[in-house]
């Protein structure tokens, strides 16, 4: 087979490859990509003006939808919803969502809004993270390493976003990779990833990831106690972020095996603002999932967003939900 | 031509039901250099010749800066040297046009630059008018005059000031220095803010020849003129002030020409490689929590020479409503900075202007206040200046004390420098 280019650097590469080995652009969407915006609305939401520049209303100045308010997206086993919520103007979340050979590859990432282009960093973000572990797993890659060097790659591509330090897109980011018998998640930022137990010999359900903020680290140093810290203004600070300005990543991996079914989620603070326990959250599914436990994860993770907008929506909000184990590969489980 | 950016750097949250929307607009011009040599320029030194300009040794100092003026104009830009009195004369070329600098013209214009006498009043509006006639003859490019006076302008009204500068608006920029102290402060200002100027004092005549040279360095350098800076704003909404911030303080509200429906102009004259921040202050409608709007579309425009006009750059100020008064509550520190800088500037205007009309409590008050802002400011120049006019007993809380005999040189340094700012940056340095 003849290799092809790279159409940023022109390295070779196989069409199987989901990035190129030598600069680590995605060569092909995922297979729930991220949303794209869709075509610019021909009237103006507000007063109905025809003069489109940029985005704005050249009569009202009204910034137009971008089509990122709310996105939902679904692989033949997982899916996620993601929304703008009641009180920003734009969704600076995103995710991407990918089904191969008998896994789930997920990345949820919440940019960064201190910062310039926030909804770019965390696109980018969530995309090359899902090329990058699609490529190395199809690889044949050990699924820690792989989710390591996606999360680097991931900051490469944000970093790479930058005009400055001192104008450096960020945002934060997690990722899962479900298969038949583990989890595996990496994170830099505080969007985390919780286990749902679905009872029936699994291990609890659970928070996989530790926030890189500043309450949890007054938390791990022993300063304040948890209801101290998430009390203080700083709580949501970041301590680590994908950002030119993020000096070195040092990127946490998690192997998780359930040991029984159930579901992973990863979210953005919007949600687990409002469920920060894993019980919570848990219940939260469960009585979506009450009267119908085939219920489709896309409704159950509708559920939980609605769940956030109707608690507020403060943020903006994002969930994908992935059920374990992913039946395609077979479950050696009984079902719950 | 320059390569042109915009930045626009603002807190975008405003409460609910909120309308104003502050920015520090920073417009930057890079890459000049070679812009400018191509560049058709023209340059005009006006030499005050009234008769006060023989005391001492001001009028053989103002010659040895005009020459040196001479000196640093390129091949190729045409220039003039016009006397002002009560009159305007064309000193060289004697007849009315502008030369082509030259090493032989500019030892012409060097030697008739040696034969001026001082005689006769001063009119300065009649001195714009002559420069004003010169270069319309000379249509587009750089048009730039220095200006040099050592007294008040007592041979016109000042209507007949005005109405010149109204005919010549626009003409040229024009550079205005005062030489000695028996010039006044207010009515200089006016004229170089009117010519989109500096205005500066040299009390020293020996400091003229430096200064000139400089003026015309920076005269050279720049690349592009009739820059103006377009503010698009969204229905009902409006500009409520344009001011540039830095290097000096200059307000440009009142200067607007409006280019089309909701949109304006602003002159900013002639650009070199130069840094310039204004603050744009506008106010919206309001609209509902988490609706963005874009509060207004600054860009730079230029004409194009063939009755066009070409955009150098654009940014957006935004408006995002939130309740979230974290967010809608915090004052960007750049906006924070220059508010108090222009709040400097009103307070030693006002307590010169007090302490000038005897009263005492309104000096005392405002130029502590001063002390106060110039120090937040980080002014230090300032800060010097207002210790020659105040004894200051409490920097902290601005307590000072008038003092009893000042130097009519340093009351006038403070009044002419109080409108030169310290830039601030993104980053706090
Ligand atoms: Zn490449
Ligand atoms: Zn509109």
């Amino acid at each position: 087979m003849k290799a092809a280019g790279c159409p940023e650097c022109g390295y070779p590469v196989l069409p199987h490859h989901g990035f190129c080995e030598a600069c680590g652009v995605p060569l092909r969407g995922a297979a729930s990509p991220a949303p794209k915006a869709r075509a610019r609305p021909a009237e103006c939401v507000e007063c109905g003006s025809t003069e489109i520049s940029d985005g704005f209303c050249g009569q009202c100045g009204l910034r137009q939808p971008d089509g990122r308010e709310h996105v939902e997206v679904t692989t033949p086993t997982a899916a996620g919803v993601s929304d703008r919520g009641r009180r920003h103007s734009r969704n600076e979340d995103a995710m991407a969502v990918v089904e191969t050979g008998g896994r789930v590859i997920a990345v949820v990432c919440d940019g960064v809004s201190s910062a310039p282009r926030p909804e770019e960093a965390s696109q980018i973000a969530a995309e090359t993270g899902a090329a990058m572990l699609t490529a190395q797993l199809d690889a044949g890659a050990d699924t820690e390493a792989a989710t390591r060097a996606a999360v680097l790659r991931a900051g490469k591509a944000v970093a790479a976003l930058a005009a400055s330090e001192h104008e450096a897109p960020a945002c934060t980011y997690v990722s899962a990779v479900v298969d038949v018998g583990a989890v595996t998640v990496g994170w830099v930022g505080d969007s985390r990833a919780y286990w749902i137990s679905d009872g029936t010999g699994a291990r609890p359900s659970t928070v996989l990831t530790a926030d890189d903020s500043w309450a949890a680290q007054m938390v791990e140093l022993g300063v304040l106690t948890p209801a101290q810290a998430h009390a203080d203004v700083r709580a949501h600070t970041l301590t680590s972020w994908l950002g030119a300005d993020a000096g070195e990543l040092r990127p946490r991996v998690e192997r998780f095996e359930p040991g029984g079914p159930g579901a992973v989620v990863l979210c953005t603070d919007g949600l687990w603002n409002y469920l920060p326990e894993a019980a919570e959250l848990a219940e939260a599914v469960h009585r979506a999932r009450a009267g119908d436990p085939a219920r489709p994860p896309l409704e159950i993770a509708g559920e939980l967003v609605r769940t956030a907008l109707d608690a507020g929506g403060h943020d903006n909000v994002t969930v994908v939900l992935i059920p374990f184990p992913p039946p395609e590969a077979g479950s050696p489980y009984p079902a719950g | 031509m320059p390569e042109f950016t915009i930045k626009v750097d603002q807190n975008r949250y405003l409460p609910v039901g909120g309308r104003e929307v502050h920015a520090i607009v920073t417009v930057e011009a890079t890459g000049a250099g070679a812009a400018a040599a191509a560049t058709s320029a023209a340059e005009v030194i006006i030499i005050d010749t009234s008769g006060s300009m023989s005391f001492g040794d001001k009028m053989a100092e103002a010659k040895r800066a005009a020459k040196a003026a001479v000196d640093v104009l390129r091949d190729g830009v045409r220039f003039a040297v016009v006397a002002g009195f009560n009159l305007a004369r064309p000193v060289y070329p004697a007849d009315e046009t502008l030369a082509v600098a030259s090493p032989q013209t500019r030892e012409e214009a060097k030697r008739a630059i040696g034969r001026l006498d001082a005689s006769g009043g001063t009119a300065i509006g009649s001195w714009l008018r002559m420069a004003h006639k010169l270069m319309s003859r000379h249509g587009a490019g750089v048009r730039h005059a220095i200006l040099l006076t050592d007294g008040k302008n007592q041979h016109e009204t000042p209507a007949e000031l005005d109405a010149a500068l109204a005919e010549v608006n626009g003409g040229f920029v024009c550079d205005c220095r005062g030489v000695g102290t028996d010039w006044e402060v207010a009515e200089l200002r006016k004229i170089a803010s009117a010519m989109l100027g500096s205005v500066d004092i040299v009390a020293d005549p020996r400091d003229l020849e430096a200064d000139f040279r400089a003026m015309a360095e920076k005269a050279m350098g720049k690349a592009v003129a009739d820059v103006a800076l377009r503010v698009w704003t969204p229905q009902n909404g409006t500009v409520k002030f344009l001011k540039q911030v830095a290097p000096s303080l200059e307000d440009l509200t009142g200067r607007r020409v409006e280019s089309a429906p909701q949109s304006g102009d602003y002159p900013t004259g002639t650009w070199g490689d130069e840094i310039r921040d204004y603050h744009l202050c506008v106010q919206v409608p309001p609209s509902d929590v988490g609706r963005q709007m874009r509060a207004a579309w600054v860009k730079l425009v230029v004409p194009d020479g063939a009755g066009g006009e070409q955009v150098l750059a654009s940014g957006n100020v935004l408006a995002e409503w939130t309740d979230d008064e974290a967010k809608s509550t915090q004052i960007n520190p750049r906006v924070a900075d220059y508010t108090g800088q222009a709040e400097l500037a009103a307070a030693i205007q006002e307590g010169l202007a007090a302490r000038r009309e005897g009263d005492v409590d309104t000096a005392t008050a405002r130029l502590g206040r001063a002390v106060v802002l110039a120090r937040q400011a980080g002014n230090e120049q300032i800060g010097r200046l207002l210790e020659r006019v105040v004894d200051v007993i409490d920097p902290v809380t601005g307590t000072v004390r008038l003092k009893k005999n000042v130097d009519k040189v340093d009351e006038m340094s403070l009044d002419t420098r109080s409108t030169k700012t310290v830039r601030t940056r993104k980053d706090g340095g």
